[in-house]
């Protein structure tokens, strides 16, 4: 009787925590003059032409190819700077390590919001206003505090004998980086890139500010004019909604473990 | 630990460009916006010295009518986090933990709109609550409900309740994972001792378990803070930059960009850079306090 009640909260919280994502799904497939006929039912068919209008007419393909090429590039260029970074901060003995260690690791609790005027201005004294180019650089220097303190603390726990053997092999510190030290740090990397990939993916505030002329947009501000402008064409407006979250549920299925031990990691402390 | 000594100039060379790009467009902008909270602006150039006149604005007139709504509306946002998207998130996690199959699956299910952009989110809800065409005024008429068939976003009574059900919707799953794991690390044996000792379920939960999640609590207590606080995505996507309707959605962060953005003031760098250093100030400040709060009980 018990185990009968708990099922049903949870199986019933399960319906309720996907109906609206299978409603987006579904709705996606459909004309708009059949959804607003009936607004919960199923697709005639499978039917594309929803995206395509979103793809084509929206510039949707605008959106998605900016927030693609500004999201990898952000995320390689903000892990492989904090890489650099991370290996002597974790690894060697120089004046000032705990100082450097410091000044990233606090990046983590400054509010970067409260910069967002003085980063606008900055942008704009170096043409970099309207451009891909400065909202990587912004989104990559952004990941920089939390990168150098995962991958800080993944160099610190490789075993010690590793450079002396390298570099008594004659090997310098950047081939040791290179061969000896990337190769076995790749499962921190990965947790990097996943957890950086999905706020950056999302992120509306600083292409808000940062991005005025259209064919720059990435999807989240590319979203809001598209719903100011497609208004009353609900099918369209879905296949939108559906198009802006299948990256992060592609990533998400390819990498929960990552995903769900990073959220619950730390809880303890 | 052994780290090599050699060639300590190259330990320098590898920070060089985490540094540059770190300080250029993270602390440098930050500790500009600071400073230019005390300056009165025309536009975008620095005028006088102000001291803290901009703080004055924005604590007294016709500012301060603006300021305490969209603060009392934060929390609010906050007060319905804790009740209601932390309980239940509580009771999955206790659910999950007495359930004996497709927990893995259930976790998944329940975790999955917290990945969804909160843009996507809050453009998806404005559909399905659609006052004519929505699917969800459609189930409720479906079954005799009509009263219930409302605007609920579009009428300023129900639209920050609705804001704060579609805020648990997407992030239950966090509260239910942390709380899943917090129980995961609690010994089956302290429950079977207190109910051979006569206890019922509902002592066990009030006197051993319960106590033993405050750690958890905590940590979701100061999350959930800091999250309300600073929510900006959802509200725009729900109501726009002024929080429609009639402000009754309106928070800190469609203030702060409103000032700097929206406003036509000729002092609004002034004026936002403050609100930014005060709306931070007060978070921070928070944060610490409700930290040594809730550590101390624990």
């Amino acid at each position: 009787m018990k185990t009968l009640w708990i099922k049903l909260l949870l199986w019933g919280y399960a319906v309720f925590s996907m109906a609206p994502l299978v409603v987006m799904l579904l709705s996606s497939f459909r004309p708009t003059s059949d959804i607003f006929d009936d607004p919960i039912g199923l697709p005639a068919g499978p039917e594309f032409g929803n995206y395509v209008k979103a793809w084509t007419e929206a510039s949707f393909s605008t959106y998605v190819i900016n927030s693609l090429v500004v999201v990898v590039t952000a995320v390689l260029l903000g892990a492989a700077v904090s890489l650099l970074a991370a290996y002597p901060l974790g690894r060697r003995r120089f004046t000032g390590r705990g100082l450097f260690t410091a000044y990233f690791i606090s990046g983590m609790t400054l509010p970067a919001h409260l910069g967002v005027l003085p980063l606008f201005y900055l942008l704009e004294s170096m043409g970099l206003i309207d451009s891909l180019l400065g909202l990587i650089l912004v989104y990559a220097a952004g990941s920089v505090p939390f990168n150098v303190f995962v991958l800080t603390a993944f160099f610190r726990q490789l075993p010690g004998e590793l450079d002396e053997a390298a570099s008594l092999d004659g090997a310098g510190p950047l081939a040791t980086f290179w061969h000896v030290m990337l190769p076995l740090v790749r499962p921190a990397i990965a947790t990097v890139i996943v957890f950086q990939f999905v706020p950056l993916w999302n992120d509306f505030f600083y292409p808000l500010v940062l991005m005025r002329d259209e064919s720059k947009l990435t999807l989240p501000v590319g979203l809001t004019h598209f719903f100011g402008e497609f208004q009353n064409d609900w099918g369209t407006l879905f296949a939108g909604l559906v198009m802006t979250t299948v990256p992060l549920v592609v990533l998400f299925v390819l990498a929960t473990r990552q995903i769900v031990a990073g959220l619950t990691a730390g809880m303890n402390r | 630990m052994a780290v090599s000594t050699t060639r300590r100039g190259s330990s320098h060379l590898f920070l060089i460009p985490a540094f540059l790009l770190y300080t250029l467009f993270v602390i440098y902008p930050l500790l500009t916006g600071l400073s230019y909270s005390v300056f009165t602006w025309k536009g975008t150039l620095r005028d006088t010295f102000a001291g803290f006149a901009n703080y004055v604005h924005l604590l007294t007139g016709s500012f301060l009518d603006q300021l305490l709504p969209a603060l009392g509306h934060n929390f609010l946002l906050f007060a319905g986090t804790m009740l209601v998207q932390n309980t239940l998130g509580l009771a999955l996690a206790l659910a999950l933990s007495r359930a004996r199959r497709g927990k893995r699956v259930l976790q998944t299910m329940f975790a999955l709109p917290y990945l969804v952009n909160p843009l996507v989110i809050g453009y998806l809800w404005t559909l399905l609550l659609s006052p004519t065409f929505g699917p969800v005024n459609a189930l409720l008429r479906g079954a005799g409900l009509d009263g219930l068939a409302m605007p609920w976003l579009g009428d300023p009574a129900t639209a920050l309740p609705t804001v704060i059900a579609i805020t648990t919707w997407q992030w239950v799953g966090f509260p239910m994972l942390l709380f899943s794991a917090a129980l995961g690390g609690i010994p089956q044996e302290y429950a079977e001792a207190a109910t051979t000792d006569g206890a019922n379920a509902w002592q066990v939960f009030w006197r051993i378990t319960l106590p033993l999640l405050r750690p958890a609590m905590g940590t979701i207590t100061i999350l959930s803070f800091i999250g309300s606080m600073n929510t900006f995505a959802l509200v725009y996507a729900l109501g726009g930059s002024n929080g429609a309707p009639a402000g009754a959605t309106d928070v800190l962060g469609l203030l702060f960009y409103r000032a700097a953005f929206a406003s036509g003031d000729v002092n609004a760098m002034g004026t936002s850079s403050a609100l930014a250093v005060l709306m931070f100030t007060f978070i921070f400040g928070s944060t610490l306090l409700l930290e040594r709060v809730l550590r101390r009980k624990a």
